[in-house]
């Protein structure tokens, strides 16, 4: 063969060759970047009961439903009655595909102790069988289930080696994109018969194992040649609308965010964080048992229901009913919403189903109820399902899950020790709210403290406040600051009584004082009249004597003029010298 | 469907008639082998009780789906009951009167 020399930037270049063939499976195709290898075979291998069937059978109905791709399915295990039956539960109709000319299903029936091999042979039959389907319907897919029981059935392996690769040669050279499913072998090997090292573009492992007594299943991409995909074990689940797949990559944080506040149903909270809590964004209530998480999680509920918005409560804890009676018991009537058709509730042991049962629940709640604000309640309970680290993904996934539908997300969470301000679930860093209700004993009784712990892109109020169950729904009061700290219940009570008290005393006081000054008042102003009037009294007097005075002095002139004319009359000069008087 | 071999009608005798069909892909080496292959072994064992019909899947794909038939050449021993399958070119003709029941494992008819 001679080497094809290309000029400097024109050589071929791989990524281009490689393009890829949806499956449809939700979650997978986002795990692998778009699917499995065009043009070539995939390899699943896993333990019996697996899913390696359902996932070929996944890709060849949502090939030709979705994709426009019909598909053929050889299978040896199974025959066609039994395939149609056992996915018909999975809404596939494998027979309406058939009828449609987008599916053929050929059940190939090997009894391996009715055959005897002698001398050479080729699996030329298979060959013919597998064209003539694939003309039949223009097949672009493929899924070949399980081909290993040819290597046990026909005595020769060499022979079937060698025709197997031969197979996928075939395959390849007519652009099928196949599915081959093995059966896992012994302990290190993909498969029993190594069939691995011949579907060498990618490989993908089934896996469905106990753990604490709850079935867990899960998928592994090995190998991709030629493209990028997440090399985790990825839980999954067989659901009522096919697989399931759960991967992390599509918690790339990319969510629309919202500027509109939305109110969490109490005032006074709404206030602490600046107009309520963000459109889409995820709110954390975490505390001791009975310090009114569920109540606080179902005024947001209700205010978003009085909005006309539609809301999803879903209670771990507690049936439907019970939700809307207690919550009646604090005012809150939730009844109602149901009845408008605004709220559902949906009540479930979370112990009931594994975690990856428990989001497909919740995945399908979301989509089918379409909610503005959703409930958890509490996710906490989640812990009897799985380890620690995995209840912690569960969250965030459904954190995700909210987030990339624009849905307030309000989650709650029991936290055992009331000291340890970290929540069960180890989820506070991926909320955008967290709200820390605790039980404060004083004075022989409990009283509620609601922390606002943070709330991302809200200048929010480092207080505590009391946090109130009354008959009109939850309510926040401000806590007082007495000598020994918050005082909260009876003891604020008490505080207040005593705070009415003293000001009482000094308002009494103060009218007293008051009075007094009014009093002296009135006492300078008499003494100024009496002043006034005294010396009014002297003022008239002094003109009293000027007047006098003045009267005196004309008639001492009259008299010294009367004299003068006497004196000048003849008569003896005196001098009567006056003076004022 | 080209029924060519020799049809000894013997119906008298106790030894049952076996009705053989021998599914090719095309006139390969292999085909030939099997073909003359069989010709001897029933000549020889069978005498004048045994019918023989090729097939080829080349001419007749659907037969392939119809009959079971996935490795090739393969031998349905039709008749008598129970229908038994060879596959292979034949050459090993032990295997194929053990695999027709013309001789147990041990050797005895």
């Amino acid at each position: 063969m001679a080497a094809t020399i290309h000029p400097p930037g024109t050589a071929p270049s791989i990524r281009s060759a490689l393009t890829k063939a949806p499956t449809g499976i939700r979650g997978f195709d986002e795990l692998t970047g778009g699917g499995l290898p065009r043009g070539r075979a995939t390899l699943v291998t896993g333990g019996p009961g697996a899913g390696k069937t359902l996932f070929g059978l996944e890709f060849l109905v949502r090939g030709a439903l979705e994709f426009d791709e019909p598909g053929v399915l050889l299978a040896f295990e199974e025959s066609t009655a039994d395939l149609t039956e056992n996915v018909a539960s999975l809404g596939f109709d494998l027979a309406g595909l058939e009828a449609d000319g987008r599916l053929v299903i050929d059940a190939v029936r090997i009894d391996a102790s009715e055959i005897v091999a002698t001398g050479d042979f080729d699996l030329d039959g298979l060959f013919i069988r597998l064209a003539s389907a694939v003309q039949s319907v223009d097949a672009h897919r493929v899924v070949l289930d399980t081909i290993e029981v040819l290597f046990g059935a026909l005595g020769d392996e060499a022979i079937v080696r060698n025709e197997f690769s031969r197979l996928l040669r075939w395959l390849k050279d007519h652009g099928l994109t196949t599915v081959i499913t093995g059966e896992r072998g012994r302990e290190g090997q993909l498969t029993r018969y190594g069939i691995e090292e011949y579907a060498s573009d990618c490989v993908i492992v089934l896996d469905h194992r106990m753990h604490d007594e709850i079935a867990t299943r899960r998928l592994r991409v090995v190998k991709y040649r030629g493209s990028v995909h997440g090399t985790n074990e990825y839980p999954f689940l067989i659901t009522d609308r096919g697989l399931r797949i759960w991967p992390i990559t599509s918690t790339a944080l990319t969510y629309a965010v919202s500027t509109e506040r939305v109110s969490s149903g109490v005032p006074q909270l709404d206030q602490m964080l600046g107009g309520g809590v963000y459109r889409g964004s995820t709110v954390l209530v975490t505390g001791t048992a009975g310090t009114g998480k569920t109540t606080l999680a179902a005024s947001a509920v209700d205010a978003a229901c009085t909005r006309g918005e539609s809301a999803l409560f879903v209670s771990f804890e507690e049936s439907p009913d019970q939700i809307i009676r207690n919550l009646r018991s604090v005012g809150i009537d939730l009844g109602r919403w149901v009845d408008a058709g605004l709220l559902r509730l949906w009540g479930e042991r979370a112990t009931a189903f594994g975690l990856e049962a428990h989001l497909s629940r919740i995945e399908r709640l979301l989509e089918e109820t379409e909610p503005t604000v959703a409930v958890l309640d509490a996710v906490g309970s989640l812990s009897n399902v799985g380890a620690e680290a995995e209840v912690t993904s569960a969250v965030v996934r459904e954190v995700d899950m909210m987030k990339s539908r624009g849905i307030t997300g309000i989650l709650t969470s029991l936290s055992h020790d009331a000291q340890r301000e970290s929540s069960t679930v180890a989820v506070s860093s991926v909320v955008d709210t967290w709200l820390l209700l605790r039980n404060v004993e004083s004075d022989g009784e409990r009283n509620r403290l609601l922390f606002v712990m943070k709330s991302r892109g809200t200048a929010h109020s480092n207080q505590v406040r009391e946090f109130l169950l009354t008959h009109h729904g939850a309510e926040l009061l401000d806590v007082t600051v007495g000598a020994r700290g918050v005082l909260t219940g009876s003891a604020r009570l008490a505080q207040a009584a005593e705070e009415r008290a003293a000001a009482a005393d000094r308002s009494a006081e103060l009218e007293r004082r008051r009075m007094a000054l009014a009093r002296r008042t009135a006492e300078v102003e008499a003494e100024v009249a009496a002043l006034r009037a005294q010396l009014a009294t002297e003022s008239a007097e002094l003109d009293r004597l000027v007047a006098e005075e003045s009267r005196g002095t004309a008639a001492r002139t009259a008299d010294r003029e009367r004299l003068a004319r006497r004196r000048e009359s003849g008569s003896a000069n005196g001098s009567p010298g006056s003076r004022d008087g | 469907m080209d029924a060519n071999g020799p049809a000894h009608d013997d119906e008298s005798g106790p030894s049952p008639i076996y009705e053989l069909r021998l599914y090719l892909a095309g006139h390969s080496p292999k085909s030939v082998r099997a073909v003359e292959n069989l010709r001897r072994a029933c000549e020889e064992h069978l005498p004048g009780r045994y019918r023989i019909e090729l097939v080829d899947l080349l001419e007749n794909p659907q037969l392939a789906r119809g009959d079971e038939i996935i490795a090739v050449p393969t031998l349905v021993r039709k008749l008598p009951q129970p229908v038994r399958r060879i596959i292979g070119d034949l050459s090993d003709t032990e295997k194929l009167l053990i695999g027709l029941q013309l001789r147990s494992a041990s050797g005895q008819q």
